[in-house]
């Protein structure tokens, strides 16, 4: 402001009233929303560490500093054992596939014009749709012949009935193939906007110096997508380390069953704290699981600060 | 365009169309089984002979799905507002306004992004119980009031608006709560209307939390209804399907009819890494 230059001197005043009249403004404006993350984030965290050091049961009013031997007796569980290997599962089966089926259809989206934000609508109905709605349709889905619809369809193709959930095998696959399902639309939205973003000269420059199909693929656009390749991958762990919902809506009582063969983490934590009421060893397994977030999260960051020059 | 363009682009439109199938078909097999009469569920055809409403009309009559429908609604758009508001407010000050602390607090919001709530929900029932807050709205609604990343999105938005205008509404004589209100918010819409929708549809979706916090079954929010439903029901498919029918149609509508936020706001999450 040129013309403003003269009045500064007399305004000062009112600028430093207006500058302290912001800082007040600031804080009363932040006030509660701070109390709100210091009483239902922060405050619920300091808390879940410290129970996971204690023997408390919701039952009993006493609450005495155990120190380790939470973590010590959780580790010594069968069941938790069981959990913390199926929830491996989960990841090791679903996040590849997500990956993998979502690049795909995004590559193949991204070849077309016509309709293709139709058919991306259409991928993303699974995932906007209530997770516990779907893992009831697809519960149906698996059933026995003749109400199941899939072994309905394997027969009429000449092929063998499967157990689907009944089984201790399939019954996990089973539900990463609904999971799989409902998360596809939203990688194949990221990988396309992904896609959209690198530039057409790169490709076509390639295309001049003679390069196919396959090595365009492979060695232009792949390698400039990884930074979407790690966030997803990312992403899609977290969601299966935390997966829940699907396993309590699929399985018989919501138990992980049959035989705890699909029990993941969460769902051990929830019949330890809200089934059995031991809040202690709930705490300690629900320490293990940020950990495990927290682990791949600084992974992440490591991964995506490495600069690398293609 | 050459041949094996045209060819790549024909193959791609077959694989994208199965595809498609195999992603709408449950929700088609889901609605033609809450069309089936109860004598025709386990029979292995597609299509009901004789459709019929009756599953409709059992649902809304002799359960109590209108009120876990009432109460998720409640749930969704209370919280949804309050998020819309606080997360606004708090983007902005922390956009606009500047003060001692300002990074500090910043950060210290964002890190709460890292506590997973599976963690926080024992802490939480412990304090729900004590202030008696189980079975009751207050109890589903408050860990979701104030979301870290809508702050985190809005104040990205309100960094855009330029100090020109604020200071110009300044000297007007705005308060500084009207420059937020009438100023900087109408500015944000497109920002605000995808915040909004996602929330929504997170908030309706959401089942761990209101699982654990509702007891009474009046309390239940519509998923924790339709679980604990579905499985004292387990011979009556054609009601199950039914319930997730109704559970599912108010989304499929929110979502056509919003779909262009929906899609943004999901890029926007996606680019938070």
């Amino acid at each position: 402001m040129k013309c403003g230059r003269d009045s500064v001197a007399p305004f000062r005043g009112e600028t430093m009233k207006l500058r302290h009249k912001k800082i007040i403004t600031a804080y009363l404006f932040l006030s509660v929303p701070l109390t709100f993350f210091v009483f239902v984030r922060f405050y619920p965290m300091v808390s879940a560490f410290y129970m996971s050091f204690t023997d408390w049961n919701i039952i009993s009013p006493v609450k005495n500093f155990v120190g380790l031997s939470n973590y010590v007796r959780i580790f010594k569980d069968p069941v938790f054992r069981t959990s913390l290997l199926n929830t491996l599962k989960y990841v090791l089966y679903g996040v590849p596939s997500v990956i993998v089926l979502s690049l795909g259809l995004a590559l193949l989206l991204n070849n077309i014009t016509k309709g293709q934000s139709l058919y991306r609508l259409i991928y993303v109905m699974p995932y906007i749709t209530p997770i516990v709605a779907t893992s009831w349709v697809w519960r149906w889905m698996y059933q026995k012949p003749p109400t199941g619809i899939i072994n309905n369809f394997l027969n009429l193709l000449g092929l063998p009935s499967r157990d689907f959930l009944m089984s201790t095998t399939e019954a996990l696959p089973s539900i990463v193939a609904t999971t799989v399902w409902v998360e596809i639309g939203y990688c194949v939205i990221i990988f396309l906007a992904g896609l959209q973003n690198i530039p057409k000269e790169y490709l076509e420059a390639a295309k001049v110096d003679g390069a196919n199909r396959r090595q365009l693929l492979f060695k232009i656009t792949i390698p400039l997508l990884n930074p979407v390749i790690v966030f997803l991958s990312v992403m899609e762990t977290i969601m299966f380390l935390r997966i829940f919902t699907q396993v309590y809506n699929m399985t018989d009582q919501g138990s992980g069953g049959p035989l705890n063969s699909t029990l993941p983490l969460v769902l051990y934590i929830y019949q330890k704290a809200f089934k059995s009421f031991d809040m202690g060893t709930a705490a300690a397994a629900t320490v293990v699981l940020f950990l495990m977030i927290l682990g791949i999260t600084v992974l992440q960051l490591k991964v995506l600060n490495r600069r690398v020059q293609y | 365009m050459t041949r094996s363009d045209k060819i790549v682009k024909i193959v791609s439109y077959i694989v994208l169309t199965v595809l498609t199938v195999v992603m709408i078909f449950p929700f088609f097999w889901m609605v033609l089984s809450s069309l089936k009469p109860f004598r025709e569920i386990y029979r292995p055809y597609l299509f009901p002979k004789y459709p019929t409403l009756d599953n409709y009309r059992k649902i809304m009559g002799s359960s109590l799905f209108p009120n876990w429908f009432l109460n998720s609604l409640i749930v969704a758009l209370s919280t949804t507002f309050s998020v819309l508001f606080f997360d606004s407010l708090v983007g902005y000050t922390i956009a606009k306004y500047s003060f001692p602390g300002r990074n500090i607090i910043f950060l210290f919001i964002l890190s709460t992004l890292m506590i997973p709530t599976e963690m926080l929900i024992i802490p939480w029932y412990v304090m729900s119980s004590r202030f008696g807050w189980i079975d009751t709205y207050w109890g589903i609604m408050f860990p979701g009031m104030i979301t870290a990343f809508g702050i985190f999105l809005m104040k990205q938005f309100m960094e855009t608006i330029p100090d020109d205008l604020l200071d110009a509404a300044r000297i007007d004589g705005v308060s500084e709560f009207g420059i937020f209100w009438r100023v900087a918010l109408p500015l944000v819409r497109p920002a605000l209307a995808s915040l909004a929708i996602l929330n929504f549809i997170g908030n309706w979706n959401a089942f761990l939390w209101p699982l654990i916090v509702s007891s009474k079954p009046r309390m239940y929010t519509l998923p924790v209804g339709l679980a604990t439903f579905s499985s004292e029901n387990l011979m009556h498919w054609e009601l199950i399907m039914t319930g997730a029918t109704v559970s599912t149609i108010p989304l499929i509508i929110v979502f056509l009819i919003f779909q262009k936020q929906i899609i943004r706001g999901i890029m926007l999450s996606g680019l938070k890494g």
